[in-house]
C-alpha cells in the first residue's frame, strides 16, 4: 500500500484529525516506491526496491509541540499516534517561535506525475544497464551507472481546514565510462518526470565518446581560464548558494547577502544582468508538487531578476516576526537559459576549458559563497572555437556570485540534479576568469 | 549554519520532504531518511526478546534455504535516534525517531539478492526471503563471476554492547535541555552574536543471523554534542563562526561530564578534550576565540611545516588514507558515485609503495574504545579485529570483507561490513582509521619548539578531495602562526592544498601517544542509493612539512 489515491489519503488524514484533542492538529503522510538498478565492472552489481509509508502527527498545546509518527493504519494504531504526539506536546517547553497553522488554501493542480514512469519493470532496468555494458565493452570501457525510478505521493490536513495531495514520478540515470588502460573517463546525467524522454543508449554513448576523448589528458598550468560549465558542472555551486539565501541569516548579518549595519542586499544588483533565477512547481520540465509540507501554495517565485536579488527564503515565523509574506524554500531552481548549443558556445571561444562536471563541492567560506571542489570525468582544452586536447582535471577556489558576474553567454538549459538531488533547470555557462588553484592526477 | 554541519553526505531533497511542515529550526538536520520521528516513552520499551528474534530469524534462513539460497543472512533492526535542537535562549525541536524492520540477503546461483520489509511477522519475513532469492535468480542470469565468501567461524548465539556507563536516551529531556541552554548562555555572555547547538544520540538495536549458524545481538550507542558559536563585526559586515571541539563518540551520556582528567590544554591556549567533553566551557571558549578571528591576520600563502592538531587531523586521515583503501573503490565498485582509488592493487603487490615517510603507520580497526566503529560484530557475523593499512610508510594491506578478501589473499574478513538500517544493504564501510602514535615520548609543546615557520591548526573545517584521492584541500577552526619555535598569534582564511602522497610523505613527526584523542563523523557517504556510517580516526598532534597553504579570503 505504499501509494495511496487521494480518497485513500484523505480517508486516513481525516480519521487522524477527528481522534485529536489538542488545540491544533496537522498530518502528513507520505509513500513512496523505488526501483533501482546499479552496475560496475561492466556487470550488474545490485538491485533493489524499497517502499515505504509513514504518517507524522504534530500536536500543539498553546505554544507547545509535539511530534510523532506511525507506519502502520489501523484505527488503534491512528489513535495511538495522536495521543502520543498530544503527550509530547504537553511535555515540550514552551517555543516562543511557535507558529500557528495555516487556515484553507487554493492550490495549482500539478503535473508531476507521469504514468510512463510507473510502468518502468525491472526487465526496463536491465536493458539500461545493457544498453551502457554492451557499447562500453565493444570500446575497451568499463562502465559504471546506476539508475533509479521512483512513484511518490504526498497528502497533508490539519485541523483548520488545510487539505492537499500530490502524486509524483521520476528518473535518473547516471554512469560513468573508464577507458581500460585507466587514462579515460567519461559520464553523463538524466533526469526526468517522464521516461518517455529518456534513451539509456544516446545517455550513454556520450559518456563513451567522453571516455575516449578524454584518455592521456595534459597537464596545463592552474589560474584563471574562461570555462564551459555544462549544467551538472555549475549545478552544485548554484544549488549550495542558494541554501544560502534564508532572509533570517541574512538579517542577522550571517549570510553573503548580509549588508552593514543590519540591512540586506535585497534589491541589490549583485549579479550580471543575464542572471535570471526562479522557481516553478508548473514549470513542464521539472514538475513538482503545489504545496510546501505545511500546505502553504508553491507559485513561481523570483528570487534573482536581471542580477538583482528580488527574494530570499523566509520561515513562517522570521516572515511574521518582520511583518512580511512568508516565502517558502521552494521545490527546483530554474535557471534562465538561452539558444546557443554546445557546440555554438565551442565555436565562439578563442582559448577556454570545457568541463563536464565537478566534484566534492565543499564551501570554504560562508561570507563570500566560496568553493572548492575538482573537475571530473571530461574536461578539455579549447582553442579558436576547437576542442584541442584532454586536460588534467583541477582543484578550483571560487565564489559563486564572481562566477555569476563573470558572464561571457548562456547557452541552453538542461535539467540536473546536484548533491542534495533537488531536479533543477540549468543552462550552459560560459564564464570568464574561473580560479583554478592545483593540478590533480585524477582520472 | 546548514553548510557548516560537518556531513560528507550533504542533506538530500528527500530529507526535507520527510519532515513535512514538521520545522527542525534554523539548523538543517542531515536526518537519515529511513527515520520517522516516535515518542520518548516509545524509545525504551523493548520490541521483541533475543528468544523471539532467534525464532524470526531462523524463518528467513529457512525460507531462503527453501528457494535454492547457498547462503543467508537476516538483520533484523531497530533504529533510534533523539534530537534535541536550540539556539540561544530557545529550544527550537526535540524528536524522537524510530526505525524497525527486517533486512534479509541471500546467494543464489552464485549471486547476491537482498529484500527488506517494515512487516516484522513470520509471513512478511518468509515474503522478503523469497523476494531476495528471486532477485539473485533474476540477477544470475548475467552473472560472470560467482560471489566467493571466505570462510568465518560459527558464532552460535553470542551479543555485545557498547560499554556505556550512561544510557542518554534514558536522560530526562529536561536535563538536556538545561545543559544546552546553560552553555548556549555562556557563549551570549561571552560576546558571542548567534549560537547554535543540539545533542544527537543513536542506538542500533540489531541481531543479526546467518546460514553459518551465527546468532548475534548488539546493543550500539553513540552521541554528538554540537555548539556552532557566531560572532558579527557589524562595523565590517564580517562573521565567524566556531565549531565545538567535541567529537561524536561510541559512548553513552557520560561523554558529557566534562571530567578534568580529559582535558588538554594546548600550547596556544585552547582547550581540546578527549574522552569526555566539557560543552558549557567549550560554548565559552569558542565565544571568546571567535572574536579573536575576526581580527586576526590574514595569512601570507606559500610553504609551512604544518602542526595538526587530532580534531583537525581525523579528517584529513579519513579521505585520504581511509577511502582510497577501500577494496571495493580500488575494484571500481564505487566509480559511479564515490570514485575509485590510485592506491591500486599493483602498487599493494610491489611491497614498496611508498604511502607515506617512515614515521607513518595507520591501522584499521572495529575495536577501539568509545570509537564509533566499535562493535563486536560486523553486519555479516564476522568478529571485528585490528589490522595495519600502511606500516612504517609502505602500503600493505586494504579493508575487505567476506567477498572481497579472497582477492587480496586475506584468509578472512577483515570484519568492517555495515548497512545503515534493515531497509538497506550491508556492504563495505570503513572502519576506524588511525594514526599511531609515536614511539618515543614527545610532547606537542616540543614540536612546535622545534618549527621555525609553521602554522599549528586546530578543528576540521572546509574539506573536499578528487575521486581517485589524490589532490585535496582542508581548512580548519582556529589557526596559529609558528614563528621560530614560539606561537606568534592566531591566522585567519587559511586552507591546505596537498597530494596524498607527498602530503604523508612529508611526516616529520608524531607525537606520543599521551596525545591521542578521536575525531570522527557521523555522515560518512557511499553507495547508490547512498547510506551513511559513522567512523572514528585516532591521532596524536603531528606535523608536516613544507605544505602549501592558500589565503581563502575573496571580495565579492
Amino acid at each position: 500500500m505504499p501509494i495511496l489515491n487521494e480518497e485513500e489519503a484523505k480517508r486516513i488524514l481525516q480519521k487522524v484529525i477527528s481522534l485529536s484533542q489538542a488545540d491544533e492538529c496537522e498530518a502528513n503522510l507520505n509513500g513512496s516506491e523505488n526501483g533501482n538498478i546499479r552496475y560496475a565492472r561492466n556487470a550488474v552489481s545490485t538491485a533493489g526496491s524499497q517502499s515505504n509509508t509513514s504518517l507524522v502527527v504534530q500536536a500543539s498545546f498553546g505554544k507547545k509541540l509535539g511530534v510523532s509518527t506511525i507506519n502502520e493504519f489501523d484505527d488503534a494504531s491512528l489513535e495511538k499516534v495522536v495521543r502520543r504526539a498530544e503527550e509530547l506536546a504537553r511535555l515540550a517547553p514552551e517555543n516562543p517561535e511557535f507558529v500557528s497553522i495555516l487556515g484553507p488554501q487554493a492550490y495549482d493542480s500539478s503535473n508531476s506525475f507521469k504514468q510512463n514512469t510507473v510502468e518502468i519493470t525491472a526487465d526496463y532496468r536491465k536493458d539500461v544497464a545493457q544498453s551502457s555494458i554492451t557499447p562500453a565493452a565493444a570500446n575497451d570501457l568499463t562502465a559504471a551507472g546506476y539508475f533509479v525510478d521512483s512513484n511518490n505521493f504526498a497528502a497533508m490536513m490539519n485541523s483548520k481546514g488545510v487539505f492537499a495531495y500530490n502524486q509524483s514520478t521520476g528518473l535518473n540515470f547516471t554512469v560513468t565510462m573508464r577507458s581500460n588502460d585507466g587514462s579515460g573517463s567519461g559520464w553523463v546525467m538524466r533526469d526526468y518526470s517522464d521516461v518517455s524522454k529518456f534513451s539509456a543508449s544516446e545517455a550513454s554513448q556520450i559518456a563513451i565518446d567522453k571516455a575516449l576523448q578524454s584518455r592521456n589528458p595534459q597537464a596545463i598550468e592552474p589560474g584563471k581560464y574562461t570555462v564551459i560549465l555544462e549544467p551538472a558542472a555549475s549545478i552544485d555551486m548554484l544549488e549550495q548558494m542558494f541554501f544560502n539565501m534564508g532572509a533570517r541569516e541574512a538579517d542577522e548579518g550571517r549570510s553573503f547577502l548580509s549588508g552593514k549595519g543590519g540591512a540586506t542586499k535585497l534589491g541589490e544588483k549583485l549579479f550580471d544582468e543575464r542572471i535570471n533565477l526562479y522557481s516553478d512547481p508548473l514549470h513542464p520540465e521539472v514538475p513538482t508538487a503545489t504545496w510546501a509540507g505545511d500546505g502553504f501554495p508553491l507559485k513561481r517565485t523570483q528570487w534573482i531578476e536581471n542580477g538583482v536579488v528580488k527574494n530570499m527564503t523566509y520561515t513562517r515565523y522570521w516572515a511574521e516576526n518582520k511583518g512580511v509574506p512568508y516565502v517558502p524554500f521552494p521545490s527546483n531552481i530554474i535557471m534562465e537559459g538561452g539558444s546557443a548549443s554546445l557546440e555554438d558556445m565551442i565555436k565562439d571561444t578563442k582559448k577556454g576549458i570545457l568541463v563536464t562536471r565537478m566534484w566534492y563541492i565543499r564551501e570554504v567560506d560562508p561570507q563570500t559563497v566560496l568553493y572548492t571542489g575538482l573537475t571530473r570525468d571530461g574536461t578539455f582544452y579549447i582553442e579558436n572555437g576547437q576542442i584541442k586536447f584532454p586536460i588534467k582535471n583541477m582543484r578550483f577556489n571560487e565564489s559563486t556570485v564572481v562566477m555569476l558576474n563573470n558572464i561571457e553567454a548562456i547557452g541552453k538549459q538542461e535539467r540536473v540534479q546536484g548533491e542534495a538531488e533537488i531536479s533543477c533547470l540549468i543552462p550552459t555557462l560560459k564564464v570568464r576568469d574561473f580560479t583554478f588553484t592545483s593540478l590533480s592526477d585524477s582520472i | 549554519m546548514k553548510d557548516n554541519f560537518s556531513d560528507f553526505m550533504r542533506l538530500k531533497r528527500r530529507d526535507f520532504l520527510r519532515w513535512g511542515g514538521v520545522g527542525l529550526g534554523g539548523l538543517m538536520l542531515p536526518i537519515p531518511a529511513w527515520a520517522t520521528p516516535v515518542s520518548a516513552e516509545a524509545l525504551l520499551d523493548p520490541r521483541l526478546d533475543v528468544r523471539q528474534k532467534k525464532q524470526l530469524a531462523d524463518v528467513a534462513l529457512n525460507a531462503a534455504k527453501s528457494k535454492g539460497a547457498s547462503y543467508a543472512d537476516v538483520r533484523i533492526g531497530r533504529y533510534l535516534n533523539q534530537f534535541v535542537v536550540t539556539r540561544e535562549d530557545k529550544v527550537e525541536n526535540i524528536v524522537n525517531t524510530e526505525s524497525y524492520g527486517v533486512g534479509i540477503r541471500v546467494i543464489v546461483n552464485g549471486t547476491w539478492g537482498f529484500a527488506s520489509t517494515n512487516d516484522v511477522t513470520q509471513e512478511g519475513i518468509a515474503k522478503a526471503a523469497y523476494n531476495a532469492a528471486a532477485i539473485a535468480q533474476a540477477n544470475s542470469k548475467i552473472q560472470k563471476e560467482p560471489v566467493k565468501l571466505v570462510p568465518t567461524p560459527s558464532l552460535g548465539e553470542v551479543s555485545w554492547k557498547t560499554p556505556i556507563e550512561k544510557n542518554a536516551f534514558e536522560v530526562p529531556i529536561s536535563e538536556k535541555v538545561d545543559l544546552l541552554l546553560t552553555a548556549n548562555a555562556r557563549a551570549m555572555e561571552n560576546g558571542a552574536n548567534y549560537v547554535n547547538s543540539l545533542l544527537f544520540l543513536v542506538n542500533e538495536q540489531k541481531y543479526f543471523a546467518s546460514t553459518d549458524g551465527s546468532y548475534v545481538d548488539q546493543d550500539i550507542h553513540r552521541i554528538w554534542p554540537i555548539c556552532r558559536v557566531t560572532a558579527i563585526d557589524t562595523e565590517s559586515g564580517q562573521f565567524k563562526t566556531r565549531n565545538e571541539f567535541s567529537a561524536p563518540m561510541g559512548m553513552g551520556y557520560e561523554y558529557l561530564d566534562g571530567r578534568a582528567s580529559s582535558k588538554i590544554q594546548t600550547p596556544a591556549g585552547v582547550t581540546v578534550y578527549r574522552n569526555h567533553y566539557d560543552i558549557i566551557e567549550d560554548a565559552t571558549n569558542g565565544a571568546k576565540q571567535v572574536k579573536e578571528v575576526l581580527k586576526a591576520k590574514s595569512v601570507q600563502p606559500g610553504k609551512y611545516d604544518l602542526v595538526l592538531d587530532p580534531s583537525h587531523l581525523w579528517l584529513t586521515i579519513h579521505e585520504s588514507v581511509g577511502h582510497p583503501l577501500e577494496l571495493d573503490r580500488v575494484l571500481g565498485y564505487e566509480a559511479n558515485f564515490a570514485g575509485t582509488s590510485f592506491a591500486t592493487l599493483d602498487k599493494w603487490q610491489s611491497k614498496s609503495f611508498q604511502y607515506g615517510s617512515k614515521e607513518v603507520t595507520l591501522f584499521a580497526d572495529k575495536i577501539q574504545p568509545n570509537s564509533l566503529g566499535g562493535v563486536g560484530y560486523d553486519d555479516e557475523g564476522v568478529q571485528t579485529k585490528r589490522w595495519d593499512l600502511v606500516k612504517d610508510g609502505v602500503l600493505v594491506n586494504y579493508q575487505a570483507i567476506r567477498d572481497q578478501a579472497h582477492i587480496i589473499n586475506e584468509p578472512e574478513s577483515h570484519g568492517c561490513c555495515y548497512a545503515q538500517s534493515w531497509n538497506d544493504v550491508q556492504f563495505q564501510r570503513m572502519p576506524n582509521v588511525s594514526l599511531a602514535p609515536g614511539k618515543t615520548p614527545y610532547s606537542v609543546e616540543e614540536m612546535i619548539k622545534d618549527v621555525e615557520k609553521g602554522i599549528y591548526i586546530i578543528g576540521d573545517g572546509s574539506f573536499s578531495i578528487d575521486q581517485q584521492r589524490y589532490n585535496f584541500q582542508f581548512g580548519g577552526q582556529l589557526f596559529f602562526e609558528i614563528k621560530e619555535g614560539k606561537i606568534a598569534g592566531m591566522l585567519r582564511d587559511v586552507s591546505y592544498q596537498s597530494n596524498t602522497q607527498e602530503f604523508w610523505n612529508s611526516c616529520a613527526k608524531i607525537c606520543d601517544e599521551s596525545d591521542y584523542r578521536l575525531g570522527g563523523s557521523f555522515f560518512d557517504g557511499k553507495g547508490q542509493p547512498s547510506q551513511s556510517s559513522a567512523v572514528s580516526h585516532g591521532s596524536s598532534t603531528t606535523r608536516f612539512n613544507q605544505v602549501n597553504v592558500i589565503n581563502t579570503a575573496r571580495k565579492i
